[in-house]
This record gives C-alpha cells, sequence and structure tokens, in this order.
C-alpha cells in the first residue's frame, strides 16, 4: 500500500530530472503568483489578469520570430509587450474619461492581435501552441533560474509595498489624502503582474499562467477571512494543484498546463459548495443564533 | 494656521462648480459649508485638499501641510468586501508615522483603541469592517480622524443616512476639537447642528452668498439667495470674463 502510494506520489519525481524541475518550478510559480492574484481578486482586477496575458502574447511572438524558440528573448519580448500595454492602459486611463477596464480591454486586443498575426506569418501551427499552451515538463535550467529569480522578486517587491498596496485596495482617496502616490503602488504592482505571467507562460503558456494566477487566490477568499490566511491558502492550493497536476499528467499522459489548471479549478468547485467563510454550504446550513 | 481661498474658480466641462470664491477660513474655529445641492460644497473641499485642480485662482495653506488635513469624503469610496478588522483600518491613522514601510507603533495602536473607545465601538475592534451597518461605519471613519490627531480637519456631509443618536454623539466631537485648538470645516445640511456646534458658517451656491457669523449668515433672505443662485443653471451661457482679483 505504502509503496504504491510512493510510486505513485513520489518515484516520478525522484527517477526524473525534468519532474522534479517542473516541480520546482511550480513551487515557485505558486509562492509568487498566489499573492499576486490575490491581489488582483481583492483589487476587483480578476480578469485583469487574463486581458495582461494575452498582451504579452506578441512580445513573446517577436522574441520566437527573432530568436526562435529562445526563453531569454521571448521571456524579454513578453515582458515589454505586457509593460507597454499596462503603460498605455494606464495612460488612456489617466488622461480621457474612460474606466480601467475599458482600456485594457482596448490595448489588450490590439496586442493580442498582433501577435496571432505575427505567429501565422512566421511559424505553424505547432510553434504556435507551444507558445500559447507551453510546456512545464520541458523546463530546462535557464527556464528554471528565471522563474525562481521572478519569484524572489516579486516576493521582496510585495513585502515592500505590502501596506500601501492593500490600502490603496481598501480607501484610494484616504492614502491621496494623506500624500501617498497611488499611482506608483499600482505601477509596481502591475508590473509584477506582468514579470509573473511572463514567468508562468514558460511553464504553463501564457493563457494557462493567468490559472495558477487566479484560481486558488480566488478559492483563497472563500476559505480565509483575514488577509495572512489568504495568501498561505492561495500558495498551497497553488502549489498542490502543480504538483497534483504533474502526477496526472505523468501517470496518465494528459498535457501539463491544463491538467494543473483544472485540477486548481477542481479544488475551485468543490470550495465553492464546502468553503467555511464563502462557501454555499455553510451559508445555507445556519446554526442556532447567539444571545443578544 | 492660514486657509485662504483667493479667487478660487473650479469646473466641470467649463461649467463653474465653485466660481470665483475669495476668503479666509478661521483658524482654530468651526465652519460650517451650507447650500443647496450642487452648490460646490464637496468640490470645494476636494480642491483644498488637491483632489480637484483648480481653472484659476488658488488655495493658500499655511502652517499647515496638505496631507496631515483629516479629510472624511462624503461618499467613501471604502471597498468594504476586503477583509480588514475595524481596528487596522482605524489604525491607518497614523499612516503619517508609520509611512509605507514601518508598521504602526505602540503609541500609534494606543491612540487607534483610544479613539475606538471614544466613538464607543471598543467592542468591535476585531471585527472586519464588511460586518458594521453605515452608522457603525461612520463612527469608525471618526475614530480613524481622531487618531490622524489633525489640526485641520474636513467633513464631507458626515451625518447622510446616520442615524440621530450617532449625528449628535458624534457631532459632541466638534466642540471638543475646538477646544483643543483644532479648525473644523464641515459641509453639514442640518440648520440646527450648524447653529448649535459651528460659529461660523460659509453660505455656498457656487458663488459665496454670505460668510460670517452663523447667526448672521443664516437669514432667510439669504437662504433664499442661495436657492435661487444653485438653481440658475444655462446649458450654454456666455464665456465668464470676471477678473476675480476686484471681486
Amino acid at each position: 500500500m505504502t509503496l504504491a502510494l510512493y510510486d505513485l506520489v513520489v518515484s516520478p519525481f525522484v527517477e526524473f530530472g525534468f519532474m522534479r524541475r517542473a516541480l520546482i518550478a511550480c513551487l515557485a510559480l505558486a509562492l509568487s503568483s498566489g499573492p499576486i492574484g490575490l491581489f488582483l481578486v481583492m483589487r476587483r482586477m480578476s480578469l485583469m489578469g487574463d486581458a495582461m496575458s494575452h498582451a504579452v502574447l506578441p512580445g513573446a511572438a517577436a522574441g520566437f520570430m527573432v530568436a526562435g524558440l529562445s526563453l531569454p528573448a521571448m521571456s524579454l519580448g513578453g515582458f515589454v509587450a505586457g509593460v507597454t500595454v499596462a503603460v498605455l492602459a494606464g495612460l488612456a486611463t489617466r488622461f480621457t474619461s474612460l474606466k480601467e477596464d475599458a482600456s485594457f480591454a482596448a490595448f489588450y486586443l490590439l496586442s493580442l492581435s498582433m501577435g496571432v498575426l505575427m505567429v501565422s506569418r512566421s511559424g505553424n501551427n505547432v510553434d504556435l501552441m507551444h507558445l500559447l499552451f507551453g510546456s512545464v515538463l520541458a523546463v530546462d535550467d535557464a527556464a528554471l533560474m528565471l522563474v525562481a529569480g521572478v519569484c524572489s522578486v516579486t516576493l521582496v517587491t510585495l513585502a515592500l509595498i505590502y501596506r500601501p498596496l492593500l490600502l490603496e485596495s481598501l480607501d484610494p482617496v484616504f492614502l491621496r489624502s494623506v500624500g501617498s502616490r497611488g499611482g506608483l503602488w499600482h505601477t509596481v504592482f502591475l508590473l509584477l503582474v506582468v514579470l509573473n505571467l511572463v514567468a508562468g507562460f514558460q511553464a504553463l503558456g501564457t493563457l494557462m499562467a493567468v490559472g495558477l494566477m487566479m484560481l486558488p487566490a480566488i478559492t483563497a477568499r472563500l476559505w480565509a477571512a483575514n488577509v495572512g490566511a489568504m495568501l498561505a491558502v492561495a500558495c498551497g492550493v497553488a502549489f498542490a494543484s502543480g504538483a497534483g497536476g504533474l502526477l496526472l499528467s505523468y501517470h496518465l499522459e494528459l498535457p501539463s498546463g491544463p491538467s494543473i489548471i483544472l485540477l486548481a479549478g477542481l479544488v475551485y468547485l468543490v470550495s465553492l459548495v464546502v468553503a467555511p467563510v464563502g462557501g454555499a454550504l455553510p451559508r445555507y446550513i445556519r446554526a442556532r443564533h447567539r444571545q443578544l | 494656521m492660514k486657509i485662504e481661498l483667493d479667487n478660487l474658480t473650479v469646473s466641470y466641462q467649463r461649467h463653474p462648480a465653485v466660481h470665483h470664491v475669495s476668503g479666509r477660513f478661521m483658524a482654530g474655529e468651526a465652519t460650517a459649508i451650507f447650500g443647496p445641492n450642487g452648490a460646490g460644497k464637496s468640490t470645494l473641499l476636494k480642491t483644498i485638499m488637491g483632489l480637484c485642480a483648480p481653472d484659476s485662482g488658488r488655495v493658500r495653506l499655511e502652517g499647515v501641510e496638505r496631507q496631515a488635513i483629516a479629510y472624511l469624503p462624503q461618499q467613501s469610496e471604502i471597498d468594504r468586501s476586503l477583509p480588514v478588522a475595524v481596528l487596522d483600518l482605524v489604525s491607518t491613522g497614523c499612516w503619517q508615522r508609520s509611512s509605507w514601510f514601518r508598521r504602526v507603533d505602540r503609541a500609534g495602536m494606543d491612540a487607534a483603541w483610544q479613539a475606538l473607545e471614544t466613538v464607543g465601538l471598543a467592542d468591535f475592534a476585531h471585527r472586519p469592517v464588511s460586518a458594521l451597518s453605515v452608522g457603525q461605519f461612520q463612527r469608525v471613519l471618526f475614530a480613524r480622524i481622531l487618531t490622524q490627531n489633525a489640526q485641520l480637519i474636513l467633513l464631507d456631509e458626515p451625518f447622510n443616512a446616520v442615524d440621530a443618536r450617532t449625528t449628535e454623539d458624534l457631532l459632541e466631537l466638534v466642540p471638543r476639537w475646538r477646544s483643543e485648538g483644532r479648525t473644523v470645516i464641515a459641509v453639514l445640511h442640518n440648520e440646527e447642528h450648524v447653529k448649535q456646534y459651528f460659529p461660523q458658517t460659509l453660505l455656498l451656491a457656487r458663488e459665496v452668498i454670505a460668510w460670517g457669523n452663523s447667526a448672521e449668515v443664516l437669514t432667510d433672505d439669504n437662504l433664499h439667495r442661495a436657492v435661487d443662485t444653485a438653481a440658475h443653471w444655462l446649458e450654454r451661457a456666455p464665456v465668464c470674463h470676471v477678473d476675480g482679483s476686484a471681486a
């Protein structure tokens, strides 16, 4: 029994280097994408991650056209494209009457269409699939360093800007009234979002990177009542989905990216019903009320 | 301390909400800003806070830093669905001392507790802000103002949708602030509250109708004029050429 469990859960990681690297990549992504996703959810920007993941595409495609399947080129391209969209959308929001979500929608669509155009002109569909859906099992040492580096930068930066970022989500007018520049923290945060999507797209693809960012974070809001606990739940769910998804893909010969995201999605679906803080069932079954 | 308005005009899409307003708020005193809807009261407070840019003229602040002003906006944009405890929200009043990276110190936390005691919500310190009623939440925001320990306090219609008991409790803070030498400027809609708690009144209807001792300002004649001026609206009004420095 224990032996069977060992074969099922541990030995794939012991036997194969690519599985170990994939596991570590998932751990790093979980540690940084989880908190980033949670802040996106709390700032009511859940769909922004999705928009930004599309925005990253043309940069990655440009990198691919210049240097082939080169990680540094595609990452740099993706980062530049993501930041460009974020900055342009920010400027449009600041200087016109449009709201932030409208600006982001417009610019990410521009960016995405450019990306699809570039990919269709230069490569074949296999390349496009690789770009869109990634392959965590093909993570090499260089990619691992990138993911780990982004994770470290994200965690340190978040630790530094945690208080103003939270206060800006909670009460932006107050933050401005005490003379702090809310826009600055917002910008730094958007940079972190792009950085994490770029790190994630190598492992999971541009479209799936956002899944590991958002699903565990949304799930966390259902389980915990304070920010610290939510952060822990988000990271935990993200890593568990990553490890579980890898095993699923290994044993059942499924593509790794969708396995990981579907597992995270499954956790979310179950949480919708049973989670103690925000779930449907605990709300439905009411305990007897207390005395006044 | 000096809070002076110098020929101040603030417009939305070329229509002035505050039109060539000049005058000076009395330091260490409580001034009510009174006037009908659309009279530019909130806009004036926002401009003092630097949240609205004036078309012309300026706000002169001397002896008080803009970021040291405690400001309670009319519609707070606080996202109450966030998982934040009452005490944490109140302690953000120490932002100046704690700053973006340093945590709130012992004295700051003591001040936050003290403020919660004052507004009668100490029992709720560890409750999430989402669990509070509208009136309780307004008490929490007043507790944060107490924690800010500001010399200048701006309140924009602080008693909307607040019950009589809470309104009275919170209004009692005004004489206390005056006795401590703080300056209070509040937009109010209740004439009785103004007469009872605010010795000074600015009667505003986009322009200054009257400014001075509350009893002298709040006459029937002035109030009628305020309503008439505010109700007046011309979509295609001609361009204003008033040189307010003379007005």
